[in-house]
Order: C-alpha cells, then sequence, then structure tokens
C-alpha cells in the first residue's frame, strides 16, 4: 500500500506531460483552488471543532459513550464510533471534528480510529447531496432516494468495522 | 445546522454544571478554538497539495477518458437516458469527477445533468434515473480519501493510507447496497402498483 501515493502522483505527471499539459501551471491552478476550498471551509470547521472540543472538555461525550457502551458492545461494534456514524449524514465538518476527537482519544492507528477513518473515506454528507441536487432540479416528491441512501451509509458504517476487522487484523 | 451547535454548547454547560466539571469546560473551550485553528493549517497543506495533483489529471483529459470506460456500466445503470445525449455525458463526467475527488468540478456537472433529466421527466417527482444519480452523489466514491489521510497524518499516524483498500471495499458494498435497495423498492412499487390495476 505504500507504493500507492508515489505511483499515483509520478503517474499524473508522466500522463500529463504525454499529453502536452503545462503540469506545473495546472498544479499552480490547483493548489489555488485547493486554498480556496481550505477557506471556504474553515468557519465551519473551527466552530463545529469549538463545538465539539465544549462536549468533551465537559465530559458529556463520555457520558454519551458510556450509555450507548453496554448496547454497543454486545454487538461487538466499537462505542466512540456510534456518534460519527449518526452525525456523518447530516454535517460532514461536524463528523469530521468527531473523527479528530477519535484520533486525539485513542489514536489514528488504533482500531476505533481506522474504523472511524474508513467511514469518513466511504460516505458523504448525504443530507446535502439530496437537498443540494433535488433543490437545484426543483423535485419535491423524492421518493424512496432518502431510505436507500442512508441504507448505504449504514452498509458502510457495519463494512468499516468488518473490514478493518479482517483485513487489518487489529 | 444551528439547533444541533446550540445543542452541543449548552448540552455541554448543563452538563459541567451538573458534574461540577465547570473548569475543565471553561479551559476546554479556549483550548479547542487554538487546537482547531492548529488542525486546519496542519491538514492544509495536504490539501493543496492533491488539488494540485487532481487538477493535472482533469487537465490531462482523465475525466473524460474515465466517462469513456464507464459509460457501458452507466449505459446499464440509467436506461432511460441516450448515451449520446448530454444528460449522459454530464452524468457520466459527474460520476468520474468524484473518483478523482474532484469536487469542484463534479458539482456543477451533477447540476446540470439533474436539471436536464428533469427537464426530460417535467414534472417534480424524481425519476428512477435521478434516484439512482442522488443515490451515488451521497455514496463517496472517492479513490484517494485525501482529508481523512490528511487528518490521520496531523494526529501522527505511521501510515496514513494504509486504510485504502477497506475504503475501497466499503465503498463498493456501500454503493451497491444503496443502487440494490434502491433497485428493490422500485420493483417492489411496480408490482403493487400493477395489481391495483
Amino acid at each position: 500500500m505504500e507504493a500507492v501515493i508515489p505511483v499515483i502522483v509520478t503517474a499524473l505527471c508522466v500522463y500529463g506531460l504525454c499529453k502536452r499539459v503545462n503540469i506545473f501551471d495546472s498544479f499552480v491552478e490547483g493548489a489555488k483552488e485547493g486554498i480556496a476550498t481550505v477557506k471556504f471551509i474553515a468557519p465551519t470547521m473551527i466552530a463545529l471543532l469549538v463545538a465539539v472540543g465544549t462536549l468533551r472538555a465537559s465530559g458529556a461525550l463520555d457520558a454519551l459513550a458510556d450509555l450507548i457502551r453496554p448496547i454497543a458492545e454486545s454487538i461487538g461494534f466499537p462505542t466512540e464510533l456510534v456518534p460519527m456514524a449518526l452525525l456523518r449524514p447530516v454535517s460532514g465538518s461536524g463528523a469530521t471534528a468527531l473523527l479528530t476527537g477519535i484520533y486525539e482519544h485513542s489514536g489514528p492507528d488504533s482500531f476505533v480510529g481506522r474504523c472511524a477513518s474508513v467511514v469518513a473515506g466511504s460516505t458523504e454528507t448525504t443530507f446535502y447531496a439530496v437537498t443540494m441536487y433535488y433543490g437545484a432540479a426543483g423535485i419535491k416528491k423524492i421518493r424512496h432516494t432518502l431510505i436507500s441512501a442512508l441504507l448505504a451509509d449504514l452498509t458502510a458504517v457495519v463494512f468499516s468495522v468488518l473490514t478493518v476487522g479482517l483485513l487489518m487484523g487489529s | 445546522m444551528a439547533y444541533i451547535f446550540g445543542a452541543m454548547i449548552a448540552g455541554s454547560f448543563l452538563y459541567a454544571l451538573c458534574s461540577a466539571g465547570l473548569p475543565e469546560l471553561s479551559a476546554g473551550i479556549l483550548d479547542s478554538a487554538g487546537a482547531a485553528v492548529q488542525l486546519l493549517i496542519s491538514i492544509s497543506g495536504m490539501l493543496i497539495m492533491w488539488s494540485g495533483f487532481m487538477r493535472i489529471a482533469k487537465d490531462s483529459g482523465l475525466i473524460e477518458k474515465l466517462s469513456r470506460l464507464f459509460a457501458p456500466l452507466l449505459r446499464r445503470l440509467y436506461p432511460d437516458i441516450a448515451p449520446e445525449s448530454d444528460a449522459f455525458r454530464c452524468i457520466s463526467m459527474n460520476i468520474s469527477a468524484n473518483l478523482l475527488g474532484l469536487g469542484n468540478a463534479a458539482t456543477p456537472l451533477g447540476l446540470s445533468a439533474i436539471r436536464q433529466m428533469r427537464a426530460q421527466s417535467g414534472s417534480d417527482t424524481a425519476t428512477d434515473s435521478m434516484v439512482t444519480f442522488v443515490i451515488m452523489n451521497t455514496a463517496s466514491i472517492q479513490l484517494i480519501p485525501t482529508t481523512v489521510a490528511a487528518l490521520r497524518k496531523s494526529f501522527g499516524s505511521q501510515q496514513p493510507f494504509d486504510i485504502l483498500l477497506c475504503v475501497w471495499l466499503t465503498s463498493a458494498v456501500a454503493l451497491t447496497a444503496g443502487l440494490f435497495s434502491s433497485y428493490l423498492i422500485r420493483r417492489a412499487s411496480w408490482k403493487r402498483s400493477s395489481r391495483s390495476l
């Protein structure tokens, strides 16, 4: 797996050069867009990181985890993942804030840390996407879209635990 | 969103009040703001770098290339959209841009795709193709989870990308579950409506 990133980066540059693209200018153009994205997400991220930091400092987050622990443990599910999994379809930045909380608490290379990473990497902010696309097209009756999309999110949470457990053996 | 934010702040205060944790809370609020900015700065380098590399992919015509690759598969998922139509082209380019993690490019393509589907159907009820399309956009099919990797790295992960295989498998299974359930629901409701006729 450690070769994937260097290979992708090199392949992109070589492919671009073969296509006679000015890859340096392209990179700079893309980096500009990246900075714009960071600027765009920064205020929301800070707001929600403060909110989650507050929740954690007050001890309420741990209390919530204690509340869920018996149910989660009985089915072999990592407790700390529950709040994040619930928030993920509603708020991307909120879920990211909880994700950093998990990293801080248990470490990014722990079992929970990896599961949470996989959840974050394989799901989207479902409600946002549904609202944006149907809103833009003026669709009012969305039929079974939300049920199926949320079922996909639930599947992602279950499979994050399964794949990390089976493939990464921790 | 305002309610979630309010509930988080007010809930923390009430809980700290009841459990005599106000000094910790007070310190926590002040620390978390600084920590938030530090975190943003530490992940922004990696995010900006990936934006740069993915822009090379876009400028080299990889989006168009990928969309040609996916055309046969997408033709089966969107049977009522003509493969040579503009709507179909927008759909396949939206999916390709999402794979490459080019959100900035994917969103306008996706909006244009769904507007054209809407113009084709002429009603405010979502068509089967629209449902399929939105499900594909609510699942994350991004090949390289850059934000997650940047976050992991900033928290000292040894191999921020060691989750790649798990992410690919999980994304694929989740998307399949979403699309398959949509197919089953559609068939069930179609049977019901044909019986009532």
